[in-house]
């Protein structure tokens, strides 16, 4: 997978002055991008958490939004979800079996333009070892100069990811099955 | 409770090692046994719990709450066995016996320190104290070291087990040497006077 998110990378850096899409690293540095979760408790009501060490690039073009891609390398041992004994459950063998796997990846294939700023951006994702196609709903959020002398675009994605999907058995009920992800990027431009 | 037959040995200034360990070390040793031998039950039988298990809440709480009495025993222990004369190794043991026995005694002790400790810091890495029974909170200090509650998981999990193993080693000698050797080695280890307890002062 490491060599497919390397190897994509190279492509991109060759690909990219072919078109205009600008090059952006993820502002993990000043921690303006964010990898959320939420599972429903019980049916009930809703436990949110994070993955608080990620890093990643992308590519976005305005003109050519085809040709934008995006990729994520997550460091699964990061789950925080506030509370220091469930975060060790939840990176123990029953959820993340972060000993074995300690990346999740999402490496985009393809992005599909619709209304306004809304796209699907569509990829791999990688998580507990298993790779599934998933799509993400994402929304241009903004762009512009930022006061540092910088540029900046940020976008926001979201999705839903079935544990059994990624061979993680669901010991909470039926109703915390389903995992939604809510991904917020503020990219640099390089 | 014969405790004070023990006392005259702390006002006499000489040096005479007593015939058997203080009557507060005995309770404690004794107080002990339950206790860990339970932690130890609950802890491996928690850990497996399913999500709906209606023990699943609670039996961390009762094993956290006995766990944090057991550590204030210990120190209270540990205080004695410091400050109290300990018995003479029995003369009928070989120097290999008493250097096992030693090294047992002192590996029990620092297991239970690294047990408890490790298991604070499981349930302290995020701030959180640990509720004491709903009678009291012990503060949590948050994390002193990286991944603290899955390494102190670890740790915890681990020297449990080697606990278990030593108490079953250390069970074994004194049963052996009570029974086969009909040695004073547990009668040491309780109140009541032993009967060649003469015999073994001089």
């Amino acid at each position: 997978m490491k060599k497919f998110v390397f190897a994509s990378l190279v492509a991109s850096m060759f690909v990219a002055p072919m078109t205009q899409a600008a090059d952006y690293v993820i502002d993990t540095q000043g921690a303006h991008a964010f990898v959320q979760f939420k599972v429903s408790h019980l049916g009930y009501s809703w436990l949110h958490g994070r993955f608080n060490t990620f890093s990643g690039t992308f590519s976005y073009d305005d003109k050519d939004l085809a040709a934008s891609k995006i990729q994520l390398e997550i460091d699964t041992k990061s789950v925080d979800s506030n509370h220091a004994e469930r975060d060790k459950h939840l990176r123990s063998a029953d959820f993340l079996n972060v000993d074995k796997h300690d990346k999740a990846t999402f490496v985009s294939s393809k992005v599909v333009a619709k209304d306004g700023a809304n796209f699907d951006l569509m990829g791999k994702f990688t998580l507990n070892g298993v790779t599934k196609e998933i799509t993400i709903a994402a929304t241009k959020t903004g762009e512009g100069k930022d006061p540092w002398g910088g540029y900046r675009a940020g976008f926001e994605g979201k999705t839903s990811i079935n544990l059994s999907d990624y061979g993680i058995k669901n010991i909470l009920g039926p109703a915390s099955e389903t995992v939604q992800l809510d991904l917020v990027v503020e990219g640099v431009r390089k | 409770m014969p405790l004070n037959n023990l006392d005259p040995q702390n006002t006499e200034p000489q040096v005479t090692t007593p015939e058997r360990y203080h009557g507060f070390s005995i309770f404690m040793h004794w107080l002990m046994v339950p206790l860990v031998l339970g932690l130890f039950s609950v802890g491996f039988w928690m850990v497996d719990l399913t999500y709906y298990s209606a023990w699943y809440k609670t039996a961390p709480h009762y094993h956290k709450s006995v766990g944090i009495l057991l550590a204030v025993l210990l120190l209270l222990r540990l205080i004695v066995l410091f400050k109290k004369r300990k018995p003479a190794p029995i003369v009928t043991h070989s120097k290999a016996v008493q250097g096992v026995s030693k090294l047992t005694h002192a590996l029990l002790y620092m297991l239970l320190v690294i047990i408890v400790m490790s298991g604070y810091l499981i349930s302290t890495a995020d701030n959180r104290g640990i509720e004491v029974f709903n009678w009291f909170v012990v503060p949590g200090f948050g994390e002193f070291f990286e991944q603290q509650a899955d390494r102190a998981g670890l740790v915890h999990q681990w020297l449990a087990y080697s606990l278990i193993g030593l108490v079953v080693l250390h069970a074994l000698g004194a049963l052996k040497h009570h029974f086969v050797d009909k040695d004073a080695t547990l009668k040491r280890m309780w109140w009541t006077k032993s009967n060649n307890s003469t015999e073994e002062k001089l």
